[in-house]
């Protein structure tokens, strides 16, 4: 790459959206040739900054200076001329095409007939030259996460880039592959090739691999420093506030007890007919939380979703308190089964109905909220909507709100609400922590810890396996639709267990 | 009809053959047009209403002009003019494109009948056919291989969208829209224009179908002239799974499907023949049934379409 990486700097970035200051008066230096990490936790405003500056947002006031000169970026046009690229959290890869379309399809120019032969012959020649290699035939949707984010920020390199924002770019990633894919831009920051912004909320990979940090909190910079003076402590308490940052003490369980969910040889197909688990056995006993790791793609939906009672398993046998399970609604609630699968607006909630109705979806068959079979109650509903909306906290403008007009923490809390509302024997969780900020995910952590003490048990499946490690009595890991790996809390290591992560991908 | 039953059974073959390759360029035209729609990622299901009217606006532009091919090149605008209504209206937020796509079927049909009351009983100038069955005396064979040009123009555009889906820029653009339109839009690119050109031209290529019906086969303007190939047509591309060449097999599938009935007839069977004419209904339901599953999504199916998601 010829010439050196632009020198960026932001100057009083201001931002609102609605109600919202997302950012206050913002300055910021991105010192060419260095990687610059963003730290704070969601909604601190990182995502808003670095879209403001790629043209995707416009800022409400500030500049950007470009190598010292002051320039307009009203369109991400603007932000590619001058170099600068981005790798999304969402993948923007095209699935149904290739690797090298996909390369290709970057392009500011393309020719009007593409020349297949003499495009994959410079893609070969680029790749060579390239930290990670991919097979440019591949179809994208059959790649692994992690080769996808390769791909995505191959892609940049091969657009000319030299100034890269990273969002969030380990979240789907196994620690291994975190350190590979953070070194090698690390390591091309280093060759003075690259300026490197990794936006980040994991402390871990902000000492290890960052060499500037710029610390945000409520959309303004608490603090811009040399990572080598710094501390894990000193960051976490800068990002955090004068909150109480230490991780969920697990008390310990009062004796063994008997399995209550048992799973055993358990096979599904996926949505496009290949197997997606593929003889899945565990257990989990009541009074403990077991987690399930493992890169998203494995079987883990799948498997959710044999259990919630919407999909069909193949072969193998489900026993909930010793007896098949076939999760009908009545075994559901005879056998005290809460579910919260991922994304609970789309798979597990009515968007368009009230809050109030959205509550009592779990008993409004029954007295007292319905008055014999066919009618319901809506008197009942009221009080019962009102208790539920108190104790979990949901924040909304009435009971009689349509669901989808709450933001994605207290539909969160709304749907975990509905599951805790009855007895609870058995709780399923799959990602229910995403995209929340860190009040609500101390909530919701704090919700099933009281379940667990309640002597519920619980199988918690995440793809974030600092979760994982934070709250399970056992982890179990799941790599292509089996569980691959076993261990306690105590002897857990998160690098064997992204080891045993990483094997055996199925492809998405 | 004598000369049919000297052929015997052959005769029905051979009305099939005939028929396959008559009956397919409709199916044909329609299906390319819906396939390069639905690769952007909008189904348009008012294709019936646009072949309608193509067949309408056709008959009446050769009619009042005499040229059969001004006729045909009005069909296809006609076409285009309700690809870019359903685009249009598609563009805006919060617009469900099957629901667009039901109204403008009802819409083209009801402005066809409505505007084609005059062409009913007048004859206009019909397209020309290629005489590919000059070196046999036979009449019946003859007639059987009187073939449109626009079959033929129907498999070369067939295999050009084929290589061009592939290897040129517009092809990738379009197959980006209808596959990832977050990709499309962080590279700067308007989901709503590229999806805009593709119903457009996919309108374009139904009217030119419609056209056919009325300027070639059976070669008049009247209400009942289309059976529903603007619908099955769109049927047939989830059963081509979205590929241009496969589009061409299953037209040949349908248009022999389509002539068993006449065919039967031909050779005399006068009992029971209506049911071979419920042959290309029956074909319908059964491939969709074969291509559906309750535990499978369609491979193939761009992922922007709103029956894969």
């Amino acid at each position: 790459m010829t010439p050196s990486p632009p020198e960026v700097e932001i100057v009083d970035f201001s931002k609102r959206f609605g109600a919202v200051q997302a950012l206050h008066a913002v300055s910021v230096r991105f010192t060419a040739g260095r990687m610059h990490a963003l730290l704070g936790e969601n909604g601190a405003g990182k995502s808003t900054l670095v879209k403001c500056l790629m043209g995707y947002y416009q800022a409400d006031a500030g500049r950007i200076l470009v190598d010292g000169q002051a320039r307009a970026i009203a369109h991400p046009y603007d932000a590619h001329a001058l170099g600068l690229g981005m790798v999304y959290q969402h993948f923007t890869l095209v699935p149904q095409m290739s690797v090298a379309e996909n390369f290709v399809l970057g392009r500011e120019r393309l020719p009007a007939v593409l020349d297949w032969a003499a495009e994959h012959a410079a893609l070969r020649e680029f790749m060579a030259r390239m930290p990670f290699r991919l097979d440019l035939r591949r179809l994208v949707a059959t790649l692994a996460a992690g080769e996808k984010q390769k791909l995505e920020i191959l892609k940049q390199l091969y657009l000319g880039r030299q100034f890269l924002v990273l969002d969030e770019p380990t979240s789907v990633l196994t620690p291994d592959e975190a350190d590979e894919v953070l070194g090698e831009m690390r390591r091309l920051a280093d060759a003075g090739e690259l300026t490197v912004i990794l936006i980040t909320h994991k402390l871990r990979e902000v000492m290890e691999f960052a060499q500037d940090v710029t610390i945000l909190r409520g959309g303004k910079v608490v603090a811009r420093i040399d990572v080598a003076d710094a501390s894990e402590q000193c960051l976490a308490a800068m990002m955090f506030g004068q909150r109480d940052t230490a991780k969920p003490e697990l008390a310990s369980r009062a004796g063994p007890s008997a399995n209550y969910l048992e799973i055993e040889h358990l096979h599904a197909l996926g949505d496009r007919g290949t197997t997606a688990v593929a003889g899945a056995s565990l257990a989990v006993r009541s009074g403990e939380i077991v987690g399930i790791a493992g890169v998203s793609g494995n079987g883990q939906k799948e498997l959710v979703e044999v259990l919630a009672g919407q999909r069909e398993a193949e072969s193998g046998s489900l026993r909930v308190a010793g007896r098949a399970f076939n999760g009908t609604r009545r075994e559901l609630k005879q056998y005290g089964v809460s579910l919260l699968t991922e994304e609970p607006l789309a798979n597990a909630a009515v968007r368009s109905m009230s809050v109030m109705e959205n509550l009592s979806l779990r008993q409004f068959d029954q007295p007292p909220l319905a008055r014999g079979r066919f009618v319901l109650n809506r008197r009942a509903m009221r009080p019962f909507a009102e208790d539920l909306i108190r104790r979990y906290g949901i924040r909304t403008a009435s009971l009689f709100a349509r669901l989808d007009t709450l933001s994605g923490g207290n539909i969160q809390r709304t749907v975990l609400a509905r599951e805790l509302s009855r007895d609870v024997r058995l709780l399923i969780m799959q990602n229910p922590c995403v995209g929340l900020d860190a009040a609500a995910v101390a909530e919701i952590r704090g919700q099933i810890m009281r379940a667990r003490e309640r002597g519920a048990a619980i199988l918690l499946i995440s793809e974030d396996l600092d979760e994982i490690l934070d709250l399970s009595d056992r982890v179990l890991v799941m790599a292509a639709g089996r569980i691959s790996h076993e261990t306690d809390r105590a002897s857990a290591d998160r690098y064997e267990i992204g080891r045993h992560m990483a094997q055996g991908r199925l492809s998405a | 009809m004598s000369s049919t039953l000297d052929l015997g059974w052959w005769g029905v073959v051979l009305a099939i053959i005939a028929g396959a390759i008559r009956v397919s360029t409709p199916y044909l035209l329609v299906s390319l047009g819906e396939t390069l729609t639905e690769k952007s990622g909008r189904v348009n299901l008012g294709l019936e209403g646009t072949l309608v009217l193509g067949a309408m606006s056709g008959f009446a532009t050769s009619y009042l002009t005499g040229s059969p091919w001004l006729g045909l090149l009005a069909a296809g605008i006609s076409g285009a003019a309700m690809g870019l209504l359903h685009a249009l209206i598609c563009n805006l937020p919060r617009v469900n494109d099957i629901a667009v796509g039901i109204a403008l079927f009802i819409f083209g049909i009801g402005l066809a009948f409505y505007l084609g009351k005059p062409f009913i009983e007048p004859r206009a100038p019909m397209l020309p056919a290629l005489p590919l069955g000059s070196w046999s005396h036979h009449p019946a064979i003859r007639s059987a291989f009187d073939v449109s040009p626009l079959f033929f123009i129907g498999i070369a555009l067939a295999l050009a969208l084929e290589w061009g889906m592939k290897n040129t820029r517009w092809g990738l653009i379009l197959r980006m829209a209808g596959d990832s339109a977050d990709a499309a839009r962080a590279i700067g690119r308007s989901v709503e224009r590229i999806r805009t050109y593709a119903t457009m031209a996919g309108g374009f290529l139904s009217g030119v179908g419609g056209g056919f019906l009325s300027l070639f086969y059976p070669g008049n303007w009247n209400e009942g002239l289309s059976s529903g190939q603007g619908l099955m047509a769109v049927a047939l591309v989830i059963f081509a799974r979205w590929s241009p060449v496969r589009c061409f097999y299953a037209s040949l599938l349908f248009g022999g499907a389509s002539a068993i009935g006449p065919a039967v007839q031909t050779v005399g069977i006068t009992e029971g023949y209506y049911l071979f004419y419920a042959a290309p209904y029956a074909l319908t339901l059964a491939l969709l049934i074969y291509s559906s599953s309750p535990t499978q999504a369609l491979a193939g199916a761009p992922n922007e379409l709103s029956i894969s998601r």
